[in-house]
């Protein structure tokens, strides 16, 4: 009996709370989803702003690393004190030439990486697209190899193997632009377009490969699996502008590339020149990617993986991926060289293999744990 | 509300248009007029050209021979963007859309009339239309979590947002139950006497045709086989020779209905 009067006296109550915000009107479920919105861009904002803190303690701890010892606060002192004088003593000299290029390159090197990830798979709609599916990293490759195998290159002097691969690497994308002027520069006949041009780069390295001498097989590849280790205050200089270069051409065109995801349909009907934005798009991110990968060797996955996750977790808005993914990208390849260079010291593993050695089962968890829908 | 049956402008002009695909024809020599405040009808069978002339008038391909004049100013005059502030068109088919909320999909149809920054006002304007077509609740839900139907009428929220003078829309109701069907032409319908928007929708459905349309265009083989109000179009000897189906009218409510009985002949 009691039981069921108190069954009925909740009934009321619900139904009297059902009529009341009924009542209450579209103004309250107006202002409720606006609020849900405004709580989404934040979240956000605050998935960036937790990415840039990550890469300050990240570059903190990976400074100290090393065969020589040096404190956290040490390596935050001696960073500031560098801005304004001159390195003078042995520590101040390790740290600003010998770890903070490498740290930086690893910053740089994740962002590029990270956002011309995110816009390839944007602009192919494709979640397999990374900087390397057009091509870029085989064109990049054999123009290394021909430079260190050969000695043959466009530019001489330092810059011989540097040149030589940024070079190469943009040909890709310059047969794919010529192919869009006979065919429509759909996501199928570019995508199919790459993958042909990666075919014909690798075998032409492995053609080079095969006919040469071991020890100059053995730095070739060392160049293609990747390392921040060469970088130097001057690379950080170019690549620096590079980044900035096409950061904000692509920032421009976030938008664009959004409604662009919803088809190439809708989006010529919202106004977007889909075929150009698509060749502009690719373009930039071609001069991203080559103007890193000539410094570094094709590092893989950070461009793949990255972009992804932060779609996980702030969603597909490209106005908040592209800072997203790139500063993300930043600090999961920060982490990698630094675990790649201290996890058996004195050698010192290839950074690409960490990368998906780390990203690979975290990846898989989220794809596990998000289950479908999110691509 | 006051209509002006009277005073006919023309809002949209096809002129003559023709349009192949590596020389197979598709639409041959088709004339269209369309008023403001107009709500024409387009069926005929499969292949008979009908996505092929929204694509068409939308810009999406471009007509071989032939103009189209909105406002009588050519289109192949004008930008992207200036069209798009007066023309939105609906796809039929469901491509893969990236990650997105139901809300930012809507939002896109402001992208012709503001640049990178969105206002309150774009965001009113996007309130307003979630709650016109009744899926507010899915506001913040991913696009791809959600059904066809659903999905269907997110699109068509984005149109809306868009605030075209034309709308074109291919197969509005494909992927709706009766319900919803009724629910989105009846839409339609309002907005087309209320904002005054012309609109041109392909239909497969004759019955929502007959219903809901002023006038009704029956194509076949790319050519216009017959225009007019739907008594005069949607006749039993039309029916025959457009898609070989013999078909029963009758009339309800001043409108035909159509009852399909049998197929007939050869296609």
């Amino acid at each position: 009996m009691r039981k069921r009067k108190v069954a009925e006296h909740y009934n009321k109550k619900i139904q009297k709370m059902t009529s009341s915000t009924e009542t209450a009107g579209t103004g309250t479920k107006r202002a409720e989803i606006k609020e849900q919105y405004k709580k989404f861009i934040g979240r956000k904002i605050l998935f960036i702003l937790f990415s840039l803190i990550l890469i300050f303690i990240i570059a903190g701890v990976a400074a100290t690393l090393g065969s020589f010892p040096i404190t956290v606060t040490e390596v935050y002192s001696i960073i500031w004190h560098g801005l304004f004088q001159n390195p003078e003593t042995t520590k101040e000299i390790i740290v600003w030439n010998l770890r903070l290029p490498r740290i930086l390159m690893g910053i740089l090197a994740g962002i590029g990486l990270a956002i011309a990830g995110t816009m390839m798979q944007g602009i192919l709609r494709n979640p397999l697209a990374s900087p390397f599916t057009l091509g870029i990293a085989s064109g990049a490759g054999f123009g290394a190899a021909l430079a260190i195998l050969l000695g043959a290159g466009i530019i001489a002097g330092k810059y011989l193997i540097i040149g030589n691969a940024f070079l190469f690497s943009l040909i890709p994308t310059f047969v794919i632009l010529g192919l869009t002027r006979y065919k429509r520069a759909t996501p199928e006949t570019m995508i199919l377009a790459g993958i042909a041009m990666l075919y014909i780069f690798s075998a032409a390295t492995t053609l080079l490969m095969y006919f040469s001498e071991a020890e100059a097989v053995k730095a070739a590849y060392f160049w293609m699996v990747g390392s921040l280790g060469k970088a130097s205050w001057d690379a950080l200089l170019l690549v620096s502008i590079v980044l900035a270069g096409c950061v904000i051409p692509l920032m421009w065109k976030s938008w664009d590339i959004n409604v662009m995801g919803a088809g190439d349909e809708r989006a010529k009907s919202l106004g977007v020149n889909v075929e150009r934005t698509r060749i502009f798009v690719m373009i930039i991110a071609s001069l991203l990617t080559a103007g890193i990968i000539c410094f570094t060797g094709t590092i893989g996955f950070i461009g793949l993986v990255a972009p992804h996750m932060c779609r996980m977790v702030i969603g597909g808005d490209n106005r908040f991926l592209i800072p997203a993914s790139g500063l993300f990208g930043a600090a999961l390849l920060l982490a990698a060289d630094t675990i790649a260079r201290t996890i058996i010291a004195p050698v010192i593993l290839p950074v690409g293999v960490l990368t998906a050695f780390m990203g690979g089962p975290l990846f898989l968890y989220l794809i596990m744990r998000k289950g479908r829908g999110y691509w | 509300m006051v209509r002006h049956y009277k005073v006919k402008m023309v809002k949209l002009k096809v002129k003559n248009v023709e349009f192949s695909y590596a020389s197979v024809p598709i639409l041959k020599d088709v004339c269209i007029e369309l008023a403001v405040s107009e709500m024409l009808g387009v069926v005929g069978p499969n292949g008979a050209g009908k996505s092929t002339l929204l694509r068409c008038i939308d810009r999406i391909l471009k007509p071989q021979k032939g103009s189209i004049l909105l406002d009588e100013l050519e289109i192949k005059k004008m930008s992207r963007m200036e069209l798009a502030k007066k023309m939105g068109y609906i796809p039929q088919s469901a491509t893969q859309v990236f990650s997105a909320t139901v809300f930012d999909i809507v939002l896109m149809g402001r992208r012709p009339h503001i640049g990178w920054r969105s206002s309150d006002e774009d965001t009113e304007k996007v309130l307003e239309n979630l709650q016109l077509l009744n899926i507010e609740d899915l506001s913040m839900r991913d696009i791809n979590e959600l059904s066809g139907g659903q999905q269907q009428k997110v699109f068509f929220a984005c149109a809306l947002t868009q605030e075209p003078d034309v709308l074109l829309l291919d197969e509005p109701t494909s992927n709706l139950d009766i319900r919803h069907q009724l629910e989105v032409m009846d839409i339609i319908k309002n907005i087309v006497r209320e904002r005054g928007i012309s609109a041109i929708m392909a239909i497969h459905d004759l019955n929502l045709a007959s219903r809901y349309a002023d006038r009704i265009i029956m194509m076949n083989s790319g050519k216009i086989f017959s225009a007019g109000d739907p008594v005069s179009v949607l006749t039993p000897d039309n029916i025959k020779s457009v898609y070989g189906v013999e078909a029963e009218v009758i009339d309800k409510r001043g409108r035909p209905h159509i009852v399909p009985i049998r197929p007939v002949g050869k296609m």
